[in-house]
């Protein structure tokens, strides 16, 4: 009879992080071509994955082509470590690789996230992982795939500085509060994935390397170590990162980037780090 | 004199059994307003799109030469090339409006958007330059923020060549810039056009059916039909004195008010 496994023994049916051999070295070809070029789109052969499109499909390729089995994961989403989705890629790959996992980012050599870069800084060595839902940073501006991907070849990003001139001329500022693209290298039009603008200068010169798949749009694009990375603006109206003006509530923090959650029904509301591994590491927890 | 700025040799072009263009030579000098009229049908639009580079002829070569003295073939150029050269030598201005400007984007940003391509990135600058724009096709700056869609067809009309102009081009195609224009609003965007030309010492590709509004423009006249040209010379010869029957017809057919 079939025992039933528990839910954390790590699981001998699959190969090594799940996804078959052949697989990998495909994923890992487009990720080298992606890091010879910095902020190119790649196009690779994503495959179906235990989970939906949306919750992390690209991600989740990358890292399981990448991953080995010294490595440590670290897996967050929207800054946090224990939410469901986080807490489940995190299970998959103790459970399909057996690999040690952390929420302390200075522990993990690869990270895998949705929506933030941590707070502490990142060192050599380390690989951030980005669940991307649209590579294609010109996508609402330009509808046609093959015309963006003529864009790109020209270098012509005037439709994206059009967009950012209409921003300001309409509200006095960028209308992207996150996804605000960067020029990666001086060359191609990246899209950061849906960090806040308060990532984007993490992304510049950043000692670690950022591997970025798009599981649904089947791309895969990369930031080598110090690379440069500079989000779109005007001389005059320079890149400018926001943040909550708020100290967070636990840990006291005055630089983290903030979270504002209802804490009760009379509307009040307080501001927590979105990092909580950081505001954990703050609070000497 | 110089050397012409453009020069086309020989271009050939087949629709299929339709010869659209026939063995063309032409050529325009720096500073000089070509018309080039004929009836529906004759090969002017293809004639200006081929020597933009906005379509491939069968046969024939296309040559520019740039502020550098320096010659290029267009249709040997790489599209890098030419798309460089539409942003910073040329304009196209189409006869519809809405072919030419960006009707989800405010005036300022059409305006602004060349210079951008051309590498500005300063947002004073861009924005001033839109509204000084404005001002000189004689629109209000004041609705710079405002959408190409709030605006009358020949305001539409004025903020493209707005658009075409703001990077100090050295040779614009305008195809029927005023058609589908009331009398009068046509009236004012070729004076507009005509003061712009001379002031700015344009070199101007201008294909029309309207005999008045080549009268009006043109240094010189070049008429088509068939593919071919017919007949060509200084505008008050061709219109004064045509020698080519189909041209008597064409000058006889306008419609004295």
């Amino acid at each position: 009879m079939n025992a039933i496994t528990p839910r954390n023994a790590p699981e001998n049916a699959y190969n090594f992080a799940y996804l078959d051999e052949a697989t990998k070295r495909m994923i890992r070809r487009a990720i080298l071509k992606a890091i010879a070029i910095p902020g190119h789109q790649i196009p690779f052969g994503a495959r179906e994955m235990p989970l939906p499109y949306g919750w992390g499909t690209g991600g989740i390729q990358v890292t399981a082509a990448i991953l080995g089995p010294r490595d440590v994961l670290k897996v967050i989403d929207q800054g946090a470590d224990d939410t469901t989705n986080a807490v489940s890629i995190r299970r998959f790959f103790a459970r399909v690789a057996n690999v040690q996992t952390t929420t302390r980012t200075a522990e993990a050599t690869i990270i895998q996230t949705r929506h933030r870069i941590p707070e502490r800084p990142l060192t050599e060595g380390q690989v951030m992982v980005f669940q991307v839902p649209m590579p294609e940073p010109l996508f609402k501006l330009e509808p046609r795939l093959a015309e963006t991907r003529r864009l790109h070849a020209l270098g012509d990003y005037s439709l994206a500085q059009v967009k950012l001139y209409e921003d300001i001329a309409k509200q006095g500022e960028s209308g992207s509060s996150y996804n605000h693209p960067v020029m990666v290298g001086g060359r191609y039009l990246m899209s950061p994935s849906p960090i806040p603008g308060f990532d984007n200068p993490k992304l510049h010169n950043s000692p670690a390397l950022m591997l970025f798949g798009a599981g649904r749009e089947k791309k895969i694009y990369a930031v080598p170590p110090y690379t440069s990375v500079e989000s779109l603006d005007f001389e005059d109206h320079p890149f400018r990162p926001m943040r909550a003006p708020q100290h967070c509530s636990a840990c006291g923090s005055a630089t983290s980037y903030l979270d504002e959650i209802i804490a009760d029904d009379q509307g009040g509301r307080i501001f927590v780090c979105s990092d909580t591994d950081h505001c954990a590491e703050t609070q000497g927890l | 004199m110089s050397a012409p700025l453009l020069e086309a040799a020989n271009l050939q072009l087949r629709f299929g059994a339709v010869r659209a263009l026939d063995g063309v030579d032409i050529e325009i000098f720096p500073g000089e307003v070509v018309a080039i009229v004929g009836e529906s049908g004759s090969g002017k639009s293809t004639l200006l799109r081929v020597l933009a580079g906005n379509m491939d002829a069968d046969a024939g070569t296309v040559l520019y030469r740039d502020a550098g003295g320096e010659a290029h073939d267009i249709h040997a150029l790489s599209e890098a090339g030419r798309r460089k050269l539409m942003r910073s030598d040329w304009g196209f201005v189409h006869q519809n409006a809405r072919d030419g400007l960006r009707m989800g984007i405010s005036a300022g940003g059409n305006v602004g958007e060349r210079l951008m391509a051309a590498g500005d990135r300063n947002y004073a600058h861009i924005r001033a330059e839109a509204a000084d724009w404005m001002a000189r096709v004689e629109m209000d700056p004041a609705r710079i923020d405002e959408p190409p869609k709030n605006f009358s067809g020949g305001m539409q009309q004025r903020l493209q060549i707005a658009r075409c102009l703001v990077t100090n081009p050295r040779l614009v195609f305008m195809d029927e810039p005023t058609g589908g224009l009331d009398v009068s609003v046509q009236a004012r965007l070729l004076d507009l056009i005509r003061g712009l030309v001379s002031q700015l010492g344009l070199a101007v590709f201008f294909v029309t059916h309207d005999i008045a509004a080549a009268r009006l423009l043109a240094h010189r006249i070049v008429v088509m039909r068939h593919g071919r040209i017919v007949e060509e010379g200084l505008a008050d010869r061709v219109l004064d004195d045509p020698r080519h029957a189909y041209t008597q017809l064409l000058v006889s057919s306008v419609l004295a008010a």
